[in-house]
């Protein structure tokens, strides 16, 4: 087993709630990404997905755990930030809002460059940057601003922006969900094509299973801020273990293979963990010692070895 | 979610409870006409479900406000839309206005912006009993139709923030069920909701459609959901219809390039043709002030031939309750 | 690959003002404005063409006739003291606009950059700097000029210096509100995801999206320190040396020319500031509604 690019231990990320309350936004997650795989981050709203995003980062510093990237971990200083987001890239929901739009496409793809101090022609990697995208001839999109391309087309821009640097890693927070439904196809394909072609790899947090199916080779389940389930995405949707991730499956419009099991009630918000495994208030098998004990990932009898699930009912049907 | 019971066969021959016909909606935009609905008909009967599917810019909002004529001044609407045989469009003010609601209701979407933030849920919910004279016994009904769509009635003294997206969602849903509509125009009523909540609001309706025998207009970009839910869906593009027919056929194996990109985008789990296969369309929905020439979808579409550019394709059958608007139609179209 | 980023962005910069500029003649108030300032300044600037110096003398009008109508003598007549009203209103036009424009640019600098920095940094020193801000700003403006004045002593630099301190706030608070909102913007984000320091945001990010503000609220901050100028010289607070509009107001009114309806005295003062208090305002209206919708981004 190769040495994971990036490694998450135990991380736990907490914020000051409302009449001080702490909401556990990240609850003790190890992960660990695997140069060149794509790896989907899947779960409900709330802050868990995103926060975890950030604190990959380094937007974001965990209160307790470690980001371990190459393993070595991160420093928190700005210089040492500065080197880590080289090659760590971040692409966010909104591509418009992600865009200043004072600045024409030329200058948004060039920002990261002029900032990192990167030594060379910067046209020439501005245009290359650009191409890789898909945004061809590169010329014809410089001298042009945000509003004047497709949506489409602007999150392309930001793409390349991140690109730009050469990064070893980007973390894609639900990159096409304010995408028209018929232009995400030629995202994700961009993006597929990017981790074919330059090695990249690439962390998607998203709450669309059918766009975990269709990019993601490995799948992480996440709920109120721990992983519940994780494995390869054939295994993971084949065979989900986890009450939650069968749950979520089976709300899946035309999975006609499983009876929909729509869970009632809506997730807590993190400021009230439920005690116990967190997911039995909500659990359609849960029991009584479900209330007691919080599961840790274990491995499952399946046919990928990293297929683990946080379930103490373990190999019930 | 399974099909919804199909309308009795009995009925195919009643009048439809809602019939467009060959509407256009214009909106008054800076420099001159803005076409947004470009001749859209079609029926349905009482107790059917018809999904509108399409994107930005498509007009499917506008085909939702122009049933109940909710659309801003200077708007020119023509065509005509029979509601119970009556027609919307050349309806008087009083008679509208009576009609609004108690015939026809619709659900708005962003579960954010349809309610007041500075008004109790109940007195919200109540607002359309009060406008029709029904205020009489409001309270009661107020909670009834609070704990119809799965919220206690205890609820009705908060206030909107208060409330979770998906509970807005509801009582958004009980607000337009206040005065026992025939017809519900659902719009876009479960984007912005998480997974489950979504799943949750999706039995809900189908639950009301079942228990009071409601017609539902469900208009949504999500074809996959309309496929599951619908018995019926309409693919809306630039202003028309492209395709039309049972929703489980369109999704499947539809034959309009258009409707065959967007059921692309919501890939099968479980079905190899999708893994590792995004597919897509270049460019954008296109703006409705600016709709390409012939067919509208030429600019996108893989299989178009010179004359997509210039003649504009009718409606044309390909199958048992199925049109679609293509050169190519009738002729299989792979779903990607 | 030969094309500069820098030049292409130069090009679409000075197209963009190009057509920025068309709007604006478009724009008839906006039109009226600019030329009725440009006229002002064009005679602020060529005061030594269009009157003597010397005839803002007293020593040197010995001669001449007192309360002289414009018919009688000059094109606006004489004061009191025998000086040509002319000279005065033209060569006071500059003492005028110069207060104003310094004044200006001393509080539009400071108030940027108090703005920017509370703004963007939050914490203790944007507290800090927010209690400075309010209390100059709850302190009111007349006293504080006129124990400043009192204190530096009349002369033209100070009087700017004056109007500068006491201006700055105002912009300060609307720069910041601004800059608080733009900060949560996600390109910030994503440039900070990128690796910038705080000063590369502020100097990049901020203050390019906040600068058509800072442009609004110089074109309104001028008229205000003219209006200022001409209060503090009218209570007799300005250098005495120096001819200004407000000083021919407080002079008019002090010698009496107001019974004795000299209109040649206090009029073309009076409309003067008049003039140029309302051809910023039209300015700045007008460049509002070109701003404006490029602040909205370009397109709706």
């Amino acid at each position: 087993m190769t040495e994971p690019l990036l490694s998450l231990r135990d991380i736990h990320v907490r914020f000051a709630g409302r009449k001080g309350a702490v909401a556990r936004a990240v609850d003790g997650v190890d992960l660990d990404v695997q140069p060149g795989e794509v790896l989907a981050l899947v779960g409900e709203s709330g802050w868990g997905k995103t926060t975890l995003a950030r604190t990959i980062l380094g937007l974001e510093r965990p209160a307790e755990g470690e980001v371990r990237f190459r393993g070595t971990a991160l420093s928190y200083d700005t210089a040492s930030l500065r080197r880590y987001r080289r090659a760590v890239q971040m692409v966010f929901q909104d591509p418009t809002g992600s865009l200043n739009p004072r600045q024409t496409i030329y200058e948004a793809v060039a920002e990261g460059l002029r900032i990192q101090k990167i030594p060379g022609d910067e046209a020439a990697r501005v245009a290359e940057a650009l191409s890789r995208s898909g945004l061809r001839p590169p010329e014809r999109f410089m001298p042009l601003y945000p509003y004047e391309v497709s949506g489409g087309q602007r999150q392309r821009v930001v793409i390349a922006g991140a690109m730009a640097l050469e990064p070893e890693l980007i973390v894609a927070d639900e990159p096409v969900s304010s995408l028209d439904a018929s232009v995400r196809g030629e995202i994700l394909q961009l993006m597929l094509s990017l981790v074919r072609e330059t090695g990249v790899t690439i962390l998607v947090v998203t709450h669309d299973l059918g766009l975990a199916w269709n990019i993601a080779d490995r799948i992480a389940v996440m709920y109120l801020g721990r992983i519940v389930e994780q494995g390869t995405t054939e295994e993971l949707l084949d065979d989900p273990r986890h009450p939650y991730t069968r749950a979520l499956l089976s709300v899946v419009p035309e999975m006609d293979r499983m009876t929909p099991q729509v869970l009632q009630g809506e997730a807590p918000d993190p400021t009230r963990i439920p005690s116990g495994c967190r997911f039995h208030p909500r659990c359609p098998v849960a029991e009584e010692r479900c209330k007691e004990t919080d599961p840790e990932l274990q491995a499952v009898d399946g046919v990928d070895p990293g297929h683990r699930a946080a379930c103490i009912l373990l190999g019930a049907p | 979610m399974t099909d919804m019971a199909s309308p009795d066969p009995g009925q195919e021959h009643a009048a439809p409870l809602l019939s467009v016909r060959d509407l256009h909606v214009t909106y008054r935009g800076a420099e001159g006409g803005v076409p947004a609905v470009r001749g859209v008909s079609f029926d349905l009967a009482a107790g059917e479900t018809l999904g509108l599917a399409g994107e930005s810019g498509c007009g499917k909002s506008t085909l939702a406000g122009a049933i109940l004529r909710l659309l801003p001044k200077g708007t020119t609407v023509t065509g005509e839309v029979l509601l119970n045989g009556e027609d919307v469009l050349t309806m008087k003010p009083g008679r509208l206005r009576a009609v609004r609601w108690t015939e026809a209701a619709i659900v708005f979407q962003g579960a954010l912006h349809g309610l007041n933030p500075v008004q109790r849920i109940g007195a919200q919910v109540a607002e359309p009993l009060e406008v029709h004279g029904r205020a009489e016994g409001s309270k009661a009904k107020v909670a009834e139709l609070l704990e119809v769509v799965g919220i206690p009635a205890r609820r009705a003294a908060e206030y909107p923030h208060q409330l979770s997206g998906g509970q807005r969602q509801r009582v958004l849903i009980a607000l337009a069920l206040a005065c026992d509509p025939s017809l519900l125009i659902a719009d876009e009523p479960t984007t912005a909701l998480d997974v489950m909540v979504q799943a949750q609001v999706l039995d809900l309706l189908e639950k009301l459609q079942r228990e009071l025998g409601l017609a539902v207009v469900f208009i949504t970009h999500d074809l996959s959901t309309l496929a599951a839910n619908c018995e019926r869906i309409a693919v809306m593009y630039a202003g028309r219809i492209v395709e039309e027919g049972p929703s489980r056929d369109v999704f499947r194996s539809p034959a309009h390039p258009y409707a065959a990109a967007l059921a692309a985008a919501f890939p099968v789990i479980g079905d190899m043709r999708y893994r590792r296969a995004p597919s897509g369309l270049g460019g954008d929905p296109p703006d409705p002030r600016a709709i390409p020439s012939g067919c509208s979808f030429h600019p996108r579409c893989s299989v178009a031939l010179p004359a997509c550019t210039t003649d504009e394709i009718e409606l044309r059958i390909v199958g048992p309750g199925r049109r679609a608007a293509c050169v190519h139609a009738g002729e299989a179209v792979s779903a990607g | 690959m030969t094309v500069s980023g820098r030049r292409v962005a130069w090009r679409r910069r000075r197209r963009a003002f190009a057509a920025a500029w068309s709007d604006y003649r478009h724009s008839t108030p906006g039109m009226i404005g600019l030329v009725v300032l440009v006229l002002i300044v064009a005679m602020a600037l060529a005061a030594p063409l269009l009157a003597s110096e010397a005839d803002l003398r007293a020593i040197y009008a010995v001669d001449n006739p007192r309360w002289a109508t414009p018919s009688e003598y000059g094109p606006l007549g004489t004061d009191n003291l025998g000086r040509s009203v002319w000279a005065q209103f033209v060569w006071g036009a500059r003492i005028s606009l110069l207060v104003g424009f310094a004044a200006t640019v001393i509080a539009i600098v400071i108030g940027s950059l108090v703005g920017i920095v509370s703004g963007f940094f939050g914490g203790i020193p944007s507290a800090l700097l927010m209690r400075l801000t309010e209390w100059f700003l709850v302190i009111p403006f007349l006293p504080l000029a006129i124990v400043l004045a009192a204190i530096l002593g009349p002369s033209v630099w100070n009087i700017i210096l004056v109007i500068g301190i006491t201006s700055w706030p105002a912009t300060a608070r609307v720069i910041r509100a601004q800059v608080l909102s733009v900060k949560e913007r996600l390109y910030i984000e994503r440039s900070r995801a990128l690796g910038a320091s705080s000063g590369h945001l502020m100097n990049r990010h901020v203050l390019p999206n906040v600068s058509p503000l800072i442009l609004a609220n110089l074109t309104l901050t001028v008229p205000v320190a003219i209006l200022s100028e001409t209060t503090l010289s009218f209570l007799g607070l300005g250098d005495p040396t120096r001819a200004s509009w407000g000083k021919m107001l407080d002079e008019a009114f002090s010698a009496g020319a107001l019974t004795r309806n000299a209109w040649w005295y206090y009029l073309p003062p009076g409309l003067g500031i008049m003039a140029v208090v309302l051809a910023f305002v039209l300015i700045g209206q007008a460049l509002e509604e070109i701003l404006d919708p490029r602040l909205k981004e370009g397109r709706s």
